[in-house]
């Protein structure tokens, strides 16, 4: 067994009264991509927000391995360290292009804005690297000066990932990547997550309500239900043979085509 | 001498202040220009005062000459260089009638500067200030729109998005196509907006013997450049940073390698190109230079 890359152990966190997400513990090893599902309102996106340390837990902690080995407790970092962590190391894939997009920028400058950001300061070397991405995620290098407001909504998040996977991440979060895309659009964007995630080895975790993109992308899956974890396993054992009745319900009540 | 003691401004303006603002607000802005100086290229936050002026004429510059006036300074204020258009002539008379200190229109013989868009021709020397007016103070604010977070970003020192738009001037024009606003880093730490100047006055505040200051008066920051402090613009290692280059003299004073403007003359299509700074443009035809005078 390798060392995880990242280790959550009793995140807790409440908006008030209500239960934002209880008591979540996981490892996540280097290339593992597991899937956290649940309904709307389970607690799935306060849970990758607490990961992601854009809030802060009431409890709990949340480890990562940094690149010399050592594993640190992210809120032990200065925030100069956690920022820069998370935008060369991580990637964060939004539910809303425009949120993880610069939108008046052209897409090469999208994709260039990290390699900037860690000093990157020769155009023709940051415009190369910006078309060697674009194409791997599939858009004409002609696209390269268009704004993503001129782009469909599946370019959009295959720009997000191109702009994420710029600086070699190692832990990419993805919210909810392929919710308001049509079905072929869909399963195009799921074969290149899943094309580059295994060739560059990236530790995925994917917040989704769609058990087929569980299914098709992850190893692991994590079932939630108001804030708190009710099942855990090996994606095939999951979804063929759910353990916890409402898991059961969750699988069952997905219309076969 | 004579002059100041004629106009002494109580008896003038009966009831101002000199100077129009108070001690009170004076010592207030005073202590941000200090911290300004103290640390080159920061944004200081101070409690902008509403100016008998509309905001975008100045506000910010009239708020910090005013804090920074003496009875014994000699006041010039240009204007796009010219010290004859209306925003220089109101600014320069209202301090004529609240201060009672001299005037000038001469760079030579000024000892505080409040310029909108540019440096003067003339190099500046110790014991002058610059002061500019600044619309947006912010280099950041291009690309993030929130305070909280640009403040972050300086603090930080995290300006790869100040690249980025760059990258968006190559991509787009072939060349870095930003000619004025053009952001600097001043003492090798704060990215900074050098107000609406054209970049040709961008080489010019480096290692400026001249104290530089600059007032934002709607966004309530003044920001400052030292004597003799760098002031490096940014770009990329294969796009350096170029100054625009015109291709006549003045056709006035025959000038070379100073800002010029494209002045109609008629509405044929005529037109003619002259220095931008006034007074140096006089200077020199007073000193015998002279230009084609021809229109293109």
């Amino acid at each position: 067994m390798s060392e995880p890359l990242l280790q959550v152990r009793g995140l807790t966190k409440r908006y008030g009264a209500r239960l934002g997400c209880a008591d979540v513990s996981f490892d996540l090893d280097p290339g593992e991509v597991l899937a956290i599902v649940g309904e709307s309102g389970s607690g799935k996106s306060t849970l990758l927000s607490l990961v992601a340390t854009e809030l802060a837990p009431d409890a709990g902690t949340v480890s990562y391995r940094m690149r010399d080995g050592v594993l640190r407790d992210l809120a032990g970092l200065s925030e100069a360290e956690r920022r820069a962590l998370m935008r060369t190391d991580w990637g964060f894939v939004r539910q809303d292009a425009a949120q993880g997009l610069r939108m008046t920028v052209s897409a090469g400058g999208n994709v260039g804005e990290r390699l900037m950001g860690v000093g990157e300061r020769h155009y023709g070397r940051i415009r190369g690297q910006a078309l060697d991405w674009l194409g791997r995620v599939e858009i004409a290098a002609d696209r390269i000066d268009d704004p993503p407001t001129r782009f469909s909504g599946g370019m959009r998040q295959r720009l997000q990932i191109a702009r994420n996977l710029v600086t070699g991440p190692r832990l990419v979060l993805m919210d909810e990547p392929t919710s308001g895309l049509d079905v072929s659009v869909q399963a195009r964007l799921l074969d290149l997550i899943r094309r580059l995630s295994a060739e560059l080895g990236l530790a995925v975790i994917i917040v989704t309500h769609d058990l087929a993109v569980a299914r098709l992308l992850s190893h692991r899956i994590i079932v939630m239900r108001a804030g708190r974890v009710i099942e855990t396993g090996l994606t095939d054992r999951v979804l063929d043979d759910p353990e916890h009745a409402y898991t059961q319900l969750l699988v069952s009540s997905v219309l076969a085509a | 001498m004579s002059a100041t003691a004629m106009i002494e401004p109580s008896r003038s303006e009966a009831g101002y202040n000199f100077a129009y603002l108070d001690e009170g607000t004076k010592r207030m802005i005073r202590r941000a220009i200090l911290k300004a100086i103290a640390v080159p290229g920061y944004q200081v936050p101070f409690a902008s005062r509403e100016m008998p002026m509309p905001y975008g004429w100045g506000t910010g510059g009239v708020q910090v000459t005013a804090a920074v006036l003496g009875r014994a300074d000699v006041l010039k204020v240009i204007d796009q260089g010219a010290d004859d258009t209306t925003n220089a002539v109101s600014i320069r008379r209202f301090f004529a009638r609240t201060s009672g200190v001299a005037t000038t229109t001469r760079t030579t013989e000024a000892t505080i500067i409040q310029t909108r868009h540019r440096i003067p021709e003339t190099p500046l020397r110790e014991g002058q200030v610059l002061v500019y007016q600044v619309p947006i103070p912010e280099p950041l604010r291009f690309l993030e729109p929130r305070e909280t977070e640009t403040r972050q970003l300086h603090a930080l020192r995290e300006y790869g998005a100040m690249h980025v738009k760059l990258y968006e001037d190559i991509s787009r024009h072939g060349h870095i196509a930003t000619t004025y606003a053009y952001p600097v880093e001043v003492a090798g730490r704060y990215v900074m907006d050098p107000s609406p100047t054209p970049k040709f006055d961008n080489p010019k505040m480096d290692d400026c013997p001249a104290l530089q200051l600059f007032g934002a008066g709607r966004e309530r920051r003044i920001y400052a450049v030292p004597p003799y402090t760098s002031v490096r613009s940014l770009d990329f290692e294969d796009h350096p940073f170029r100054v625009q280059q015109f291709d006549q003299p003045c056709a006035l004073c025959g000038a070379e390698g100073v800002y010029l403007d494209e002045m109609l003359l008629d509405d044929a299509g005529r037109r003619m190109f002259v220095c931008s700074d006034t007074d140096h443009c006089e200077g020199r035809r007073a000193d015998g230079h002279v230009g084609t005078g021809d229109a293109v």
